[in-house]
């Protein structure tokens, strides 16, 4: 957790809340994001990302708490009054407007002439790299154009804040990865402070400056993203991010921790019991005589690039990743050894 | 095999009850005298003319165009806020409201037309033609209500969520996304409206039937007092005047949608 | 712009014209005519304000019962003949090419926009002696001479079924669109015909829907108060017809508001189980 710091330049929330009736979406969350940096929220669906960014959108109004930009408390302030520019799930591009009257839309409304209207969307297109695209209809544009013209649309007035819901799950996932990448890249162009919902941990690495993991409405760990993946705070941003083995274990004096299956040696816990975690990338296969701990494979998945091998450790099941080089004739229902350092251990809670 | 030419002589079958009757009319128009015989003696397309050239008719002709042109602004005036109030509220009044709106359509028509005649009498205003067309407008508004709820429901509200995050306050929102999305609607509203309120018999007998003759109270005067090929003329008229409208309406819009929307009312 | 619950009085204020407008002009209307039915009637066309149970009590008359029964049994009549034809016919046309139900449609939407002035109009022509059928049967020389068809019970009948079946269609295009085109599908790789697939899966899983259109077709039809008269006997005439009668002929306006009344009550009625029944379906 961010240690509680007067920030006064940036976004600022203060215990947002927003509770809908019995449940509780968005749970005393606090948060600051500087100015620049691009921030993911990330967590499984329901989680409450998208009710908190539509509380900083102030399209949703929180039940408690504030929000501060740059010092000034805007959590009264209506939508349409917080210069923020927002690309929904389902885009919202107007059906009845073309591609140049869609993006010149805030500028219209704001009684623009007409020349700077046109002059901005030729800007806009050219950094969204559709040049010539103002006179097309929205309904021929491809899913990827169609996000390209949001992602124009919302910048047209060079918001403070960017906000992003969920932009890219509709699409198929080549062009996601695509678009991952040029957001971040025009992100860090422009310089312009930014949020983006996302349920993709992937996309969060990608794209992310920081990473905030929400579950159940509050916020369970902010960070960078590698941090969050090599230090997880909980059990659940552990299991979250990645692929994790989440290992029960033991205090067993100077002999280390005991784990099913065997002992971690040089692994000291402050604690009687513990869970570990460890990533599968960080188990090491060894021969079965002199291991540590010992396993039986239940199965084995060669996808090519990587070989994910299953192990049951009385009655624990483990995943090991190796590299292909590696590749021995594992075969389920072999006896295998298996080898953890400490320092590659993640100790949490019980 | 068979099944296919069933089918095809099951459709046929109905194709020629449901347009034998006014073929029939149409027929009966083109007759050189003034009798009702079919097929017709001689052929005249004089009865056509009468529709313009007699006093009678012509007077009628206006009638039923000004009430319908009235009564369904009035009705499309009436269900417009009412339609967005419904999507942008969530009140038990607009509820009530809405059942207000749709049972006039719903009741036997007689009814609606008993109740204007008793309404218009008590409050001494009895026989102005102007009743008529406040009586259609009620009497019709279902149509637009129909066509309206089901166009503003058709909004993706992240469109008008997207509207507000770039600076548009309600009125602006409202001018700018809403009214373009929903005009179609209102088109078909009103079409509708027209078309029936042209039509319409009972409601404009009861409340104007002696003062003002529309067309479809001069058929049936007609009908008891004294033939003439003019009514089949007009009657030819306004069914094609009828399957215009409706014809546009189904290149132009959704038709099965509407009619989808329109049946899930009841 | 969420559907929110409305706040400030000012919140309401788009809503104040629709409700001044339905409140004026439908319901004082209503209750003027629900009042009207316990006037006493008086000599001369007129009525006294009053409160007499005297209209509702010529209900009990041997004359209202015999209106009432036929009433119903001609309403119910040409639902269930409409809804049998229109069924199927419904079903069919959803399965038509789009332009084609397009074509249908607006055909259909044309002959429910007619007056019942125009639709009795043409049917007593086309049943005529000197225009109708019989006279081209017999210009054909398939009979030696024409006769007249109406007035008479099938002729009501027939026009009543002809000014229904368009709506009967309109009703039922809706949940028949919304049906499932695999089940049939399914049905017919496991052996069954068209036709039977069409009673044993089709017919059962729109029972609810057929049900309630038929209610809606039965009060749709008592509202017939023109075709009756245009084209049968005083012995054909239903509810409708003498609610007319009495209000504009007989000058009786209480009774006609009672006879009003005790039909809106069933309508809402039967309208209410059909909305159930459509509810049901629709889960």
């Amino acid at each position: 957790m961010q240690p509680e710091v007067p920030v006064l330049t940036g976004l600022t929330l203060e215990a947002l809340t927003k509770r809908f009736g019995p449940v509780t979406a968005v749970d005393r969350v606090d948060l600051n994001v500087a100015h620049g940096t691009l921030v993911c929220l990330l967590g499984p669906s329901g989680c409450g990302k998208t009710t908190l960014l539509r509380m900083i959108a102030g399209l949703e109004e929180p039940t408690s708490g504030r929000i501060l930009l740059d010092g000034t408390d805007i959590t009264s302030l209506p939508a349409h009054r917080r210069d923020f520019g927002m690309v929904f799930q389902s885009l919202g591009l107007f059906p009845h407007l073309d591609v140049g009257e869609n993006i010149a839309y805030p500028l219209r409304i704001r009684g623009q002439s007409r020349a700077a209207q046109n002059e901005r969307v030729r800007q806009l297109l050219e950094l969204v790299h559709l040049p010539g695209y103002a006179d097309r209809p929205i309904s021929k544009l491809s899913g990827g154009q169609r996000q390209r013209v949001a992602i124009a649309r919302a910048l047209a007035l060079s918001p403070r804040l960017f906000l992003l819901d969920e932009p890219l799950s509709a699409l198929d996932a080549k062009l996601r990865e695509a678009m991952q990448v040029e957001l971040t890249q025009l992100q860090r162009r422009l310089g312009i402070t930014t949020i983006v919902v996302t349920h993709d941990q992937r996309e969060a690495m990608t794209m992310a400056d920081l990473v905030v993991i929400m579950g159940n409405g509050k916020v369970r760990q902010i960070g960078p993203p590698v941090e969050i993946y090599r230090r997880p705070a909980d059990a659940f941003v552990a299991s979250f991010i990645g692929t994790t083995n989440l290992i029960p274990a033991r205090a067993d004096g100077a002999q280390g921790a005991a784990v099913p299956g065997g002992r971690i040696p040089g692994l000291l816990l402050s604690q009687t019991s513990a869970t570990l975690s460890v990533r599968p990338e960080d188990i090491a296969l060894t021969d079965p005589e002199s291991a540590p701990i010992r396993g039986e494979v239940t199965f084995v998945r060669d996808l090519g690039a990587t070989i994910e091998v299953f192990i049951n450790c009385e009655g624990t099941e483990i995943i090991a990743v190796e590299p292909p080089r590696e590749r021995r004739e594992i075969r389920p229902g072999a006896r295998v050894g298996i080898a953890i350092t400490p320092e590659r251990c993640v100790v949490l809670p019980p | 095999m068979i099944a296919r030419w069933a089918k095809r002589l099951f459709f046929l079958a109905v194709a020629l009850t449901l347009a034998m009757p006014i073929a029939v009319v149409a027929g009966v128009s083109v007759n050189e005298r003034k009798t009702l015989t079919f097929p017709p003696h001689g052929f005249s397309l004089g009865w056509y003319g009468q529709i313009f050239a007699d006093p009678g008719w012509r007077n009628a002709l206006i009638a039923s165009v000004a009430i319908a042109v009235a009564s369904s602004a009035l009705a499309v005036l009436i269900a417009f806020p009412l339609a967005w109030f419904n999507w942008r509220r969530d009140a038990w009044i607009g509820r009530v409201l809405q059942g207000l709106g749709l049972a006039p359509f719903i009741l036997p028509p007689v009814i609606t037309a008993l109740g204007f005649l008793s309404f218009w009498a008590t409050a001494g205003l009895y026989g102005q033609a102007w009743t008529a067309a406040v009586s259609h407008a009620i009497f019709l508004v279902t149509l637009p209500l129909v066509t309206l709820t089901l166009g503003f429901s058709s909004i993706d509200r992240q469109i008008v969520e997207a509207a507000e995050t770039m600076g548009a306050d309600e009125r602006t929102v409202v001018r700018t996304v809403i009214l373009p999305l929903v005009l179609p609607y209102i088109v078909s509203g009103y079409a509708f409206s027209f078309v029936l309120s042209l039509n319409e018999y009972i409601v404009a007998y009861m409340v104007v039937g002696f003062t003002v003759e529309t067309v479809p109270i001069k058929i049936f005067n007609a009908l008891r007092y004294g033939y003439t090929p003019t009514m089949a003329a007009v009657t030819v008229l306004f069914t094609a005047t009828a399957a215009v409208v409706f014809a546009l309406i189904g290149m132009f819009g959704d038709l099965p949608r509407l009619l989808g929307a329109w049946a899930g009312r009841d | 712009m969420k559907r929110e619950k409305p706040r400030s009085a000012a919140d309401y204020l788009p809503v104040a014209f629709p409700a001044a407008m339905l409140a004026v002009f439908f319901g004082v209307p209503f209750g003027i005519m629900v009042a009207i039915s316990f006037f006493r009637r008086v000599q001369g066309g007129f009525y006294e304000p009053d409160f007499v149970l005297a209209n509702y009590g010529r209900f009990l008359s041997v004359f209202f019962g015999s209106v009432l029964g036929f009433s119903l049994e001609l309403a119910a009549l040409v639902a269930v003949i409409c809804v049998a034809i229109g069924t199927p016919f419904t079903y069919l046309l959803t399965r038509m090419p789009r332009r084609w139900q397009i074509g249908w449609l607006v055909g259909l939407l044309a002959i429910l926009a007619l007056s019942e002035v125009i639709i009795g109009f043409a049917w007593s022509t086309l049943l005529s002696r000197t225009a109708g059928i019989t006279n081209l049967l017999a210009a054909v020389g398939l009979v030696r001479e024409a006769w007249s068809l109406s007035p008479s019970f099938g002729a009501v009948l027939t026009g009543m079924v002809y000014q229904a079946f368009p709506y009967t269609v309109l009703v039922l295009f809706a949940p028949v669109s919304r049906l499932d085109p695999s089940i049939v599908e399914a049905a017919r790789t496991l052996g069954a015909s068209p036709v039977r697939a069409f009673f044993n899966l089709v017919i059962p899983t729109l029972r609810n829907a057929i049900l309630a259109t038929i209610i809606l077709v039965f009060v749709f039809a008592l509202g017939s108060y023109l075709l009756p008269q245009l084209l049968g006997r005083p012995q054909h005439w239903t509810l409708s017809v003498l609610i007319t009668d009495q209000a504009i002929y007989q000058s009786n306006l209480p009774f006609a508001a009672a006879m009003a009344v005790f039909l809106v009550l069933i309508s809402l009625s039967l309208v209410g189980l059909a909305t159930l029944l459509a509810r049901r379906e629709a889960t």
